[in-house]
């Protein structure tokens, strides 16, 4: 390989990391209230709001139906009006997110369902109010298996990226594709596989490690 | 005994088998007088309460009329489904009673706002037949969250957790994770934790069931020792008849969501009035001997003995006037308790050549009589 091919390859990789960094930091600060919401708002939920919960669920199913192929063309007007631009990482960055938010809102919400009704009942007795108990009981108890779906959801996004990097977004899909596929080079290819492989490893062991961590009490 | 104001001060003691048994040696000068204490008390008036399900309504509680007075070990019991913890949980607002009102300290829990409902929760601690620990939070912090979200400052909040840990005997426990902790050792969590705000009421819901006999009695300890020397009334849920003979003073037996009957516990457990106090008193019952069941008759025949079944509640039958009233009686079986200072059992007597008096003056003594039957005498 050469050295101009090595570099490009290297800010592929960064292009990818920013990526999917930025759209997993968003879907994070989106999903989780969302995931809230929808928990909490349910019938005998603590902020009960059926009517709201049902119209938020459907909105969150839509998008969820939605391929991400489709959304990442669907979403160019706004992804305009988002970033200015519709090609790089910037503008990659909104499909991402865009897609990833519910996609991580119903892992965190099934998460956050699990937790023993007995322990909201329990922070109720001794006083708690509503806001106590998201910081005190649902989200804390809930996490190991938030976090768990965080690196489900990072690594999904992972292999969107790619997909947008056929859309002129840059990063290792993208140059996967214009050399790997488009000029035969079996090499760039196969270390486009190889880099991308070890960044979902890691992701996944760092992820599994902080699980462990949360549940090893 | 030196008095401490301000604040519990509770010590270690020891008992002569060495266990653990610990207790607040001194009580706040509030608590220190000995008038009847007047916080503490629950009252229910004409509580219904009916839960709407896909299949229909269930009503859960119906025209519930009770006093549980202040400082009472009160026991609810009934059989499962009966409306025991649906009645519980109405006390603390938990569940909200579809009609009529209940009443903590004389005053409404029905029409509290968010604001007033989070201070009364305060004043009633409650426990758990799962304990409800948070698994996020050690022993220390699950302690401390009633008062954190109080608003109690860090400082007050360290010493009030390590008095009520001391007061369970876990403050050797206080930073690992309940996951760590035998079931006795969760319970006792849940009982500091339900005791760091000083409540006037502690509510139980089936606490003991979850734990074995062992344990179960050292927790009823700690409930007993709790109401003796901090004077907090404990309500509780349990079907374990002996919990409620070990350590209640009072009693309502729910059956499908009526009280069925109320009392002190030597009343309703040794002169029981209703089939339902009856059939959740079998285990405890020691049924006829089968030598006598098996030869028992329902009618008098020559020579034959008559087999009556003399109840207490209350005070000990006298024996000399027995005999005076019935001169050949002969005891069969007796199983006589003391609860609460008086004395509660059943005597089954057999008569020999009754005339027919001897009945009339056996209940002329004050003795509550019940004909079982006749036998014959042994060939
Ligand atoms: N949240 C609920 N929704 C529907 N039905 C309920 C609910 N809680 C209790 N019930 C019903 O109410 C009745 C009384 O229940 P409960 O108070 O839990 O009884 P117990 O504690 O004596 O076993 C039962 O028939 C039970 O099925
Ligand atoms: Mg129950």
């Amino acid at each position: 390989m050469s050295p101009q091919m090595i570099d490009r390859l290297w800010q592929a990789g960064l292009d990818t990391l920013v990526m999917v960094g930025a759209s997993a930091g968003i879907a994070v600060l989106g999903g989780l209230p969302l995931a809230l919401f929808l928990v909490t708002s349910g019938p005998g939920g603590i902020f009960p709001a059926p009517r709201t919960n049902r119209m938020v669920g459907t909105l969150v199913n839509g998008f969820r139906a939605v391929p991400f192929i489709v959304l990442l063309v669907a979403l160019i007007p706004f992804t305009r009006l988002v970033t200015g631009t519709t090609i790089g990482v910037w503008a990659a960055i909104v499909p991402l997110a865009v897609s990833a938010t519910p996609f991580f809102a119903r892992i965190a919400e099934v998460s956050l369902r699990e937790v023993d009704a007995g322990l909201v009942e329990a922070a109720q007795s001794i006083g708690c109010r509503r806001r106590h108990i998201l910081i005190h009981v649902l989200l804390p108890e809930a996490l190991p298996g938030i976090v768990g779906g965080f690196t489900i959801t990072v690594v999904s996004m992972i292999g969107a990226s790619a997909m947008a990097g056929a859309v002129g977004a840059g990063g290792l899909g993208d140059v996967a594709i214009r050399y790997g596929y488009q000029r035969f080079d079996t090499t760039v290819m196969a270390a486009v596989i190889a880099i991308l492989v070890a960044i979902v490893c890691l992701v996944q062991l760092v992820g599994d490690t902080v699980v462990r961590r949360l549940t090893a009490r | 005994m030196a008095e401490v104001t301000g604040s519990l001060a509770f010590e270690r003691l020891r008992d002569p088998g060495g266990r653990i048994a610990t207790g607040a040696r001194v009580v706040p000068v509030a608590r220190a007088t000995t008038a009847p204490r007047t916080a503490g008390s629950v009252r229910f008036e004409a509580v219904s309460k009916s839960y709407r399900t896909v299949t229909g309504t269930v009503r859960a509680l119906e025209a519930i009329e009770l006093t549980i007075p202040a400082g009472a070990i009160f026991g609810i019991i009934g059989r499962s489904g009966a409306g025991k913890s649906s009645l519980l949980r109405t006390i603390n607002r938990l569940e909200e009673p579809s009609s009529g009102r209940v009443l903590v300290d004389g005053e409404a829990v029905g029409t509290l706002d968010a604001d007033g409902l989070v201070a009364l929760r305060r004043r009633i601690g409650m426990i758990f037949q799962h304990f409800n620990l948070l698994s996020a939070k050690t022993v220390r912090q699950n302690v401390a969250l009633p008062l954190a979200v109080a608003g109690v400052a860090k400082a007050e909040i360290g010493p009030r957790v390590d008095e009520v840990l001391r007061l369970v005997g876990l403050e050797d426990k206080a930073d690992v994770y309940p996951s760590r902790l035998s079931g006795g050792q969760k319970q006792r969590v849940g009982i500091a934790r339900a005791l760091v705000t000083r409540p006037e009421i502690l509510l139980c819901d089936e606490a003991t069931s979850a734990l074995d006999p062992e344990t179960t009695l050292s927790i009823l300890e700690l409930l007993r020792d709790i109401n003796r020397r901090l004077g907090i009334t404990v309500v509780l849920i349990t079907h374990e008849m002996s919990v409620i003979r070990e350590v209640c003073s009072d009693v309502v037996v729910l059956e499908r969501g009526r009280v069925a009957e109320t009392g002190p516990v030597w009343r309703v457990f040794g002169r029981p009035t209703h089939s339902a106090t009856r059939a959740l008193l079998e285990p405890l019952t020691r049924a006829l001997p089968e030598d006598l069941a098996a030869r028992l008759q329902p009618h008098r025949t020559p020579g034959a003995a008559l087999v009556l079944r003399i109840t207490c509640a209350g005070e000990a039958p006298d024996l000399a006037a027995l005999g005076a009233a019935a001169p050949s009686v002969r005891l069969i079986q007796a199983g006589l308790d003391r609860l609460q200072g008086r004395a509660v059992g059943r005597m089954i007597v057999a008569v020999a050549d009754p005339d027919p008096e001897v009945e009339a003056r056996l209940r002329a003594l004050g003795a509550e009589i019940e004909r079982i039957g006749y036998v014959a005498a042994d060939d």
